[in-house]
């Protein structure tokens, strides 16, 4: 199990997924693969949207799955797929996923904490849109890579 | 003044907004309790603004709370301008 909470092993670059189910899940496959979430997290980030709308979506573009540390997660972690083609959640549309999974209540803060200033940084997301591989939106985001117990 | 940072779950984008509403007032010196909440349990929780994301807006509205949306949770810029045109409407 890796112990870095987020590196290139959780960076993805998609073409496009079949629907935001299907994109919740892809978006979910790293901390899945490093066996930092169970599948039941993954089953209930979808079944919370379902339940309670896309609440996930937190910035033009930008959606955040998650669900709480108590549905599944053995490890903190973040991973982040860019989709080429846009994800329709309802009426709106995202092209970003960041997958967060804390393990406790003050990790989740701190990870908000994190995500939020590189949301807020100005022209972030629109660069991650725009690269056109995995190794050029790996290179974009190797300076927010955050090493084992860095929080 | 209450603000209220309302998202689904209460537990995401809200936690996240209400981070930067706080950003906010700090840097303004604005006196302000806020607090963040889901859909569910927003209504009953008093605030003189709610801000959430287009999404929940119009099951927000219609209650004592005046109620603004903000596009990006992590965005002062769209933060502060939320707050400072309730302050004008008051």
């Amino acid at each position: 199990m890796s112990n870095a909470i987020f590196n290139e092993a959780s960076v993805q670059w998609k073409r496009s997924a079949e629907d935001w189910q299907e994109a919740v899940r892809v978006s979910a496959g790293p901390l899945l693969q490093q066996g930092k979430i169970t599948d039941d997290y993954v089953q209930a980030m979808i079944t919370n949207i379902i339940e309670l709308g896309p609440y996930i979506i937190i910035a033009p573009d930008v959606a955040l799955p998650h669900a709480r540390p108590e549905q599944g997660v053995n490890e903190k972690g973040i991973a982040i797929t860019v989709f080429q083609q846009p994800v329709q959640f309802g009426e709106q549309s995202v092209r970003i996923l960041i997958c967060l999974a804390a393990s406790d209540k003050e990790t989740h803060l701190n990870l908000l904490q994190i995500i939020s200033s590189w949301i807020g940084e100005d022209g972030l997301s629109q660069s991650m849109i725009a690269t056109e591989s995995r190794d050029e939106l790996i290179h974009l985001l190797k300076n927010y890579f955050i090493e084992g117990e860095e929080i | 003044m209450k603000i209220l940072a309302v998202c689904g779950m209460g537990f995401g984008s809200s936690l996240m907004l209400k981070m930067t509403i706080e950003r906010v007032i700090n840097k303004q010196g604005i006196t302000a309790d806020v607090e963040s909440a889901d859909l569910g349990t927003a209504e009953g929780m008093g605030a003189d603004l709610i801000l959430t994301n287009n999404e929940f807006v119009s099951q927000l509205e219609g209650g004592k709370s005046v109620v603004k949306a903000v596009k990006n949770v992590a965005s002062e810029d769209e933060v502060a301008e939320a707050i400072q045109a309730f302050l004008d409407e008051q």
